[in-house]
């Protein structure tokens, strides 16, 4: 294949959003007849990268070239146009529609100015049975399982002469007999020429169908390989494999008793059998990739989606947690992850958002003591220095960081013992990140028992007294803080769970 | 603006500029300048506008709408709606109409309708905030549940006979003004509505959930029972406008007040609540009432057709919607006037026109008799 002329390739590709790299001189070469697969933690640029091929975006520099030409998408209609199809990890079909319009929605063939079923049934039909495929194109969308869905999807690609088919994440929510059928379709279309560019996060599912792999890392371009010449260790290593280079100011605190005891918590759909515990004065790193049930397994502690079995127990009396109230008198709180939606009121003022869990403590029959309020308010934002025109500003009106602190504010004022923190700096400048790692690492040393989940393996590596990974919806290692690595950690978030224990034995 | 934390870098002033602009440019100043408008233009059409007695029997009028509008308030902040309180109100009153006949003593019957008008409201509350159905749907459809149940009560036949310790709740007066006595009932609990909105936990915790339920939620909010309790508030106070507009009419018919819950709407919205949630103030509401009550007073009395009246309070309420863009823009004292803005303006300035036009159009036949 390499004695041929890449069908696609991207030169020195760069794109940036306000400032941010997401891809930073990335190149990518894909050739008739191979699955290539595209490897990078969350957050390396896949998506930007995937989004520049399907003339979502437009780069701000480098160059694509299609069939060697110089070409330029003008947006994702072009792309298409142009035999690029791409199948998302969720199917997007119209569900009331049957496959055969859905193949062929928007060209329908037409005879008398109505619609010719008997024609575009038949060639559905066709090019179902191009990819092996006994479905009846007259089966409404609505009644196919995912995995049919995203077949319907390659047919719909398909017949529209697509030669590059990009296929995100395809099996995140398939079944292994799924996944295997979806292989063999797969494979057909690279034998019959289609190029294909392979999304996954499941190491051994690229071991099993892509041809070669190109990494990226932090929006670059990390290196491209022979599926057949690397090993898992090698890709891991090359996904994750930069330094640790941020300061980040773990102090060591003295670790209590035992605060927060789960055992064996359930979500159906979303996590299992989530055991562990958390101790006073300690930082729990809580890893996985986005989608692995971190954030559902915090949303559960605080009750905003209580567990359907399983048991928490605080301070060693068991407890059921069915509502934020609840959780809040046990002491708990919680910083999610969207301070848009969840974190903050953004149209209430930074004082009123301060004080919404609390009000109860400063009101005497329901009343509000406002000037209380106004005191308590200024004081908690002065304390964690949120810069503002003053704390009736609104909440909407600050930057990302200011905003955090605002939410930290909130919750520290709350007095928690337990405090879970979801991606406590997700896109907030480097300063306000280390003052947040700061205040981290002084509520620890008061005692307060700290959950951090976060996606950044910096971030848990430096922080973390205990390292937790969950991989879809289950722990899959446990590491204390001397013993963890990027590339244990990157394993256990990834790859089968043979492979961890490769990676652990390893060490030993 | 008093705890202010001052980070040097002169945003302080701008601030404080801004704080005393928006207080101007308030919504309810523009209430209150309307009303002056409505009442120097009226006294000059009629010179029966600006007699005492008339306006205090006018006011009784408006009352059950008023008492109507004050949960609605509260409902229209967190970002639902209730269509049914018209709806509750002919079905609390038609209980009581109904168990008057059966030879129940009257008071006994106002307590059950007043226990029939929770129950109403529980029904809702439950419906949105239990089960999680969209407060739209859910009212719309027992908005026509309840008017079913007072015509089953009720049939076709008006209950009448009232004793007077009894009609007084709608028809009574207070000394010489003859200050009608269910507006004394409405001030009582407009002062509670408004003190509770904006001084109590409760009244936080509204804004806040009209603002973002999520965010209200992970902060502790009781959302649930939150929504819940404003249904059944409206529950009551619809059973409450139902016992006072069976007194002030000495007669109860199935079909009171039919259509009287966009009336009790359009006044909450004028009054600057954001029909999305999350803003406005009681204040407001209240003079918006008072503004509808006396256009409604000084058209009716130079006999102007209440379509037209309609008309014009349809337009009053576009206009509420379209006012508070501009001023927020302006406010923002932004250089480069935006497109819509002077779409806005103009489309502002022709519904002004018509306003006018129509005022005087729907007066010329009666000026000219």
């Amino acid at each position: 294949m390499s004695e041929q002329n890449p069908m696609m390739q991207m030169r020195d590709i760069s794109k940036s959003f306000g400032g941010v790299h997401a891809l930073n001189h990335v190149q990518m070469e894909v050739y008739a007849g191979e699955v290539h697969a595209l490897l990078g933690e969350n957050g390396a640029g896949k998506s930007t990268l995937i989004k520049t091929m399907t003339g979502v975006y437009q780069p701000d520099s480098g160059e694509i070239y299609l069939h060697g030409e110089l070409i330029r998408f003008a947006g994702p209609r072009d792309a298409q146009q142009h035999g690029i199809g791409a199948i998302y990890q969720e199917p997007s079909l119209f569900p009331d529609l049957d496959i055969a319009e859905n193949i062929m929605a928007g060209r329908q063939p037409m005879r008398n100015g109505r619609i010719d079923w008997r024609s575009m049934h038949r060639e559905a039909r066709n090019v179902l049975q191009q990819l092996g495929v006994g479905l009846d194109p007259r089966i409404k969308a609505r009644n196919l399982s995912v995995a049919q869905q995203q077949t319907v999807e390659i047919a719909r690609a398909l017949s529209l002469n697509a030669k590059l088919l990009i296929m995100d994440e395809p099996t995140s929510s398939l079944t292994l007999t799924e996944v295997e059928e979806l292989f063999r379709i797969i494979r057909q279309l690279r034998d019959t020429g289609t190029a294909i560019i392979f999304i996954s996060h499941r190491l051994e599912e690229l071991f099993a169908v892509a041809d070669r792999v190109t990494i990226l890392r932090d929006g670059q371009y990390v290196g491209t390989r022979e599926m057949s010449g690397v090993q898992t260790e090698d890709l891991i290593q090359m996904m994750v494999g930069r330094q640790i280079d941020e300061l980040f100011p773990k102090q060591e605190a003295a670790i209590g008793e035992t605060l927060l005891e789960v055992a064996d918590l359930t979500v159906s759909g979303k996590f299992e059998n989530v055991t562990f515990s958390l101790r006073a004065g300690e930082i729990l790193g809580l890893a996985g990739l986005i989608g692995a049930g971190r954030t559902d397994v915090a949303r559960s502690l605080f009750g905003i989606q209580p567990a359907q079995s399983g048991t928490i127990k605080v301070n060693g009396h068991a407890v059921t947690i069915r509502s934020p109230q609840q959780a809040m008198e046990l002491g708990l709180g919680f910083v999610p992850e969207d301070r848009q939606h969840h974190g903050l009121v953004l149209p209430m003022s930074i004082a009123d958002n301060i004080t919404l869990p609390i009000l109860p403590r400063y009101a005497t029959a329901g009343w509000v003591r406002e000037q209380e309020t106004k005191r308590v308010a200024a004081a908690a934002a002065k304390k964690l220095e949120v810069k503002s025109a003053g704390i009736t500003q609104k909440a909407k009106e600050l930057s990302g960081g200011n905003q955090q602190k605002v939410v930290l504010a909130k919750w520290l004022e709350t007095g928690p013992r337990i405090l879970i923190l979801d991606e406590p700096t997700r896109g907030i400048d480097v300063g306000t990140k280390a003052a947040v790692h700061q205040l981290m690492s002084d509520l620890a040393s008061q005692g307060v028992a700290i959950l951090m989940i976060s996606s950044e393996l910096p971030e848990i590596l430096g922080m973390s007294d205990r390292i937790l990974v969950m991989r879809e919806g289950h722990i899959t290692g446990e590491f204390m803080r001397a013993e963890a690595t990027q590339e244990k950690l990157m394993a256990a978030a990834t790859a089968s769970a043979t492979a961890v224990a490769t990676a652990q034995g390893e060490e030993n | 603006m008093r705890t202010m934390i001052n980070n040097g870098d002169g945003e302080t002033a701008v601030s404080a500029k801004r704080f005393s602009l928006n207080f101007f440019l308030r919504w309810e100043w523009l209430l209150v300048a309307l009303i002056i408008v409505v009442v120097i233009v009226n006294s000059q059409l009629s010179p029966y506008f600006l007699n005492t007695r008339n306006m205090m029997r006018a006011t009784s009028d408006f009352m059950e709408m008023g008492l109507m509008m004050l949960p609605m308030a509260y409902i229209i902040i967190t970002g639902n709606i209730d269509l049914s309180v018209a709806s509750i109100m002919a079905m609390c009153a038609s209980l009581l109409g109904y168990l008057h006949i059966q030879g129940v003593n009257i008071w006994v019957a106002a307590i059950a309708a007043i226990l029939l008008g929770v129950l109403g409201g529980t029904l809702n509350g439950f419906l949105i905030a239990r089960v999680k159905l969209p407060a739209l749907v859910v009212t719309l459809g027992t908005y026509a549940f309840f008017r079913g149940i007072a015509y089953g009560l009720l049939g076709d036949q008006a209950a009448t006979g009232y004793p007077s310790s009894f009609t007084f709740l709608g028809q009574g007066t207070l000394g010489a003004i003859r200050f009608p006595f269910s507006a004394v009932l409405f001030i009582f609990f407009a002062i509670i509505f408004g003190l509770v909105l904006h001084k109590t936990i409760f009244g936080r915790y509204l804004y806040a959930i009209g603002n973002s339920e999520e965010a209200a939620r992970y902060a502790g909010v009781a959302v649930g029972r939150t929504k819940m309790s404003i249904f059944m508030l409206s529950g009551f106070m619809s059973a409450l406008a139902g016992i006072v507009i069976a007194a002030r009419f000495g007669s109860t018919r199935p079909d009171v007040g039919t259509g009287l819950e966009l009336s009790v709407i359009t006044a909450t919205v004028l009054g600057g609540i954001n029909i999305l949630g999350g803003s406005g103030t009681m204040i407001g509401a209240i003079l918006a009432l008072i503004l509808i009550g006396l256009m409604r007073f000084g058209m009716g009395l130079v006999n102007v057709q209440g379509q037209v009246q309609s008309i014009a309070i349809g337009l009053l309420l576009i206009f509420s919607i379209l006012l508070p863009n501009l001023a927020q823009q302006l406010s923002r004292r932004s250089i480069q006037i935006r497109r819509s803005t002077v779409l806005s303006t103009a489309t502002m300035l022709v519904l002004l026109g018509f306003f006018i036009w129509f005022f005087f159009w729907s007066r010329a036949a009666i000026l000219s008799q």
